[in-house]
């Protein structure tokens, strides 16, 4: 920046006692940043792709009719981007119904619960190089906490609150069920979420997202390299968290409607913004965590390796900084589209499926890789490219047992059945009948 | 306890590939990703076959008869004689005609008023049966255009008169064949020899 804009600056800022702009000025410039692309851009776009991208997925054409001005006699339609106007139109604009017998505070109360701490996740997630602007550091990441990750942990399990306040507070049966299932839905895939993120702490020695990201400068030190069984299991988690398709039941559209079925206008609205704004924050955490954040890799021919690609002193800084931007950006949104592409690809879970998947497949093997990468670690005894490569084995020895898991967990109990006629229940592979007794 | 029918659901064949989840969910997400690609930049080799309508119309099939029209006379007043055969046909009871004296010496009557209420006709077509006139066809190809407002669907003489038939539509003269077609073909053929044939005059209980 320019030293005379940067001197009179501090000449201004001198005369503050604290400085403020540390403390107040870049923290609100990066929430509002962040707050626009993920309310301003990601959210709407969620609502368009969501429309459009599952339109192509089923051959259909999607929405395509919403215009405001005519050009050359012809609507302007852009593709009905301005469904995406129309949509919000309706939300704000529908009457909000609430039903008599509900509990009013909590009622109102359980969309903002989930909004808040959806929104919060954002903060620790680092979404750029630090830059420096005169002589200050500024990373660019909302709140570079000590506790990092266990803060996502923290907030986003909030969420789970959110549904079971709307379900209860709703005085619904079926919002009710849609509740419970949504609390044990997130209990049981909370427990995975955060245990699949142990072993990543453990091979990068700390919580820190910004310490995560700043170390996997070298490709083959990406999360996904080196803890590939996390990656799968923390983002079935974190789908499942989300409660979106397939993991949809606490909506379960075809039979209870959910947890939200009594709200109307943009009470519903508000339930389907965090949904696609834990979209975009599942999409941010891990690109952070298993995608390297922001860096970008480059071949280095010299050492035969993957190496940060620092150009900053050959290139004109900001061309540097943009590129790490957009390579962030560019990460988060094919990671944001594959969770549209999920739900639409795959069918639904059963309840009891659901449960043991989380509970005698993801559970056990998040456990499982806990383990395995502690012997690495332990076994490369401090030597860091030793590690790299121990771990790295072991992140393919798991993806094979998490195989082999899948195999062998899906008849639990095929012995011990016969005779003991009040067990059946428990094996879906065996559906019983009581008939007349004879 | 009552007795124990056992039922063993039926699985699909599975085996130790599909039970691995993870290359059968790949399949499925690589399914669905050709088809978003497909449709997206696939040209004409979308799977997409929907059809805008207003903009793009699919051709009906040439047996689709379409909504009834009145078929003109030469001087484009209708051909129709207000004899209510139609009317008197319809199950919907959906034509209503009031008649009136024809300017024509030659014709006793003509509609003043011939409605047909499209939202209560079937499209069975025994109006178009039962005309001694050929006045009435279903021939247009066209469905009944949507309305907002129920007067709109009932079409008047006008309406009717306006719409036309296939023949017209590909360029060619329509042939009528009313009963006024009939006796001008029948009316050489009243030679001497050209008597009605006898079998018509023979009693009805002949058997
Ligand atoms: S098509 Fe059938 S229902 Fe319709 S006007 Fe003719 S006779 Fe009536
Ligand atoms: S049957 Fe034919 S001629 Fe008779 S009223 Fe109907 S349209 Fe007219």
């Amino acid at each position: 920046m320019d030293n005379v804009m940067c001197s009179q600056a501090d000449k201004f800022l001198g005369m503050v006692p604290y400085d403020w702009t540390m403390i107040v000025i870049v923290p609100v410039a990066k929430i509002l940043f962040i707050i626009a692309v993920i309310i301003g851009l990601y959210t709407p776009l969620a609502t368009l792709v969501e429309r459009k991208l599952s339109a192509a997925m089923q051959d259909r054409i999607g929405p395509n009719r919403a215009y405001i001005i005519k050009v050359g006699g012809k609507p302007l339609t852009i593709f009905g981007l301005f469904h995406t106007m129309a949509d919000a139109l309706k939300m704000f604009t529908k009457e909000w119904t609430t039903p008599k017998s509900a509990d009013k505070f909590l009622f109102y109360l359980a969309p903002v619960i989930g909004l808040v701490p959806a929104l919060l996740t954002f903060a620790v997630i680092p979404f750029g190089p630090p830059i420096q602007v005169c002589d200050r550091v500024v990373p660019l990441q909302i709140a570079s906490i000590n506790v990092g990750v266990l803060f996502i942990f923290a907030v986003g399990s909030m969420g789970v609150y959110s549904a079971a306040l709307a379900g209860w507070a709703s005085n619904n049966k079926m919002a009710l069920l849609g509740a419970l299932r949504a609390s044990a839905q997130s209990i049981s895939y909370e427990i995975t979420f955060g245990l699949t993120l142990v072993g990543l702490m453990m091979v990068f020695h700390t919580v820190r997202l910004d310490s995560m990201v700043a170390q996997q400068v070298d490709l083959l030190h990406w999360g996904v390299f080196l803890q590939p069984l996390a990656l799968v299991l923390f983002f079935t988690a974190a789908m499942a968290e989300n409660k979106r398709i397939p993991f949809d039941l606490p909506e379960g559209e075809s039979e209870i409607v959910g947890y939200f079925v009594e709200y109307s206008s943009m009470g519903f609205g508000l339930f389907m913004t965090t949904e696609f704004i834990e979209m975009s924050a599942i999409a941010f955490l891990t690109t952070a965590l298993f995608f390297g954040g922001y860096t970008v890799p480059t071949w280095v021919a010299t050492d035969h390796s993957f190496a940060m690609w620092n150009v900053a002193s050959e290139l004109w800084p900001a061309a540097f900084f943009a590129i790490q931007m957009a390579a962030f950006f560019f990460k988060v949104t094919v990671l944001w589209l594959f969770q549209f592409v999920v739900r639409w690809a795959l069918p639904r879970f059963r309840y009891d499926q659901l449960m043991r998947l989380g509970w005698r497949i993801m559970l056990p093997l998040s456990l499982a890789n806990i383990a395995v990468t502690a012997i690495a670690i332990l076994a490369a005894d401090g030597d860091a490219a030793k590690g790299t490569e121990y771990v790295m084995m072991t992140g393919l020895v798991m993806i094979g047992l998490f195989v082999l898991s899948l195999f062998y967990s899906r008849k639990p109990r095929q012995s011990g059945d016969s005779g003991h006629g009040h067990d059946h229940g428990h094996d879906e592979q065996q559906a019983t009948v009581a008939a007349a007794h004879h | 306890m009552g007795k124990i029918i056992k039922v063993r659901a039926q699985d699909a064949e599975v085996g130790a590939y599909e039970k691995a989840y993870l290359p059968e969910i790949t399949k499925g997400i690589g399914i669905t990703l050709r088809h978003v690609v497909k449709n997206l930049f696939g040209g004409d080799e979308k799977y997409t076959r929907t059809v805008s309508y207003p903009e793009e119309k699919v051709e009906y099939p040439v047996r689709f008869r379409g909504a009834h029209r009145l078929t003109p006379r030469e001087d484009g007043a209708p051909r129709c004689v207000a004899c209510f055969m139609c009317s008197t046909a319809c199950p919907a009871r959906c034509i209503n005609i009031v008649a009136e004296e024809s300017d024509d010496p030659n014709i006793e009557k003509r509609p003043k008023v011939f409605e047909i209420d499209e939202l209560k006709c079937i499209f069975c077509g025994m109006c178009v049966e039962a005309c001694p006139e050929d006045a009435i066809r279903m021939d247009t190809g066209e469905h009944v255009k949507p309305f907002t407002n129920r007067a709109d669907a009932v079409y008047g003489k006008v309406d009717l008169l306006s719409m036309l038939g296939r023949t017209e539509k590909n360029g060619e003269q329509p042939v009528y064949r009313g009963a006024h077609e009939h006796r001008a073909r029948q009316a050489p053929q009243h030679s001497p020899e050209g008597t009605l044939p006898v079998q018509d005059e023979q009693p009805e209980d002949a058997h």
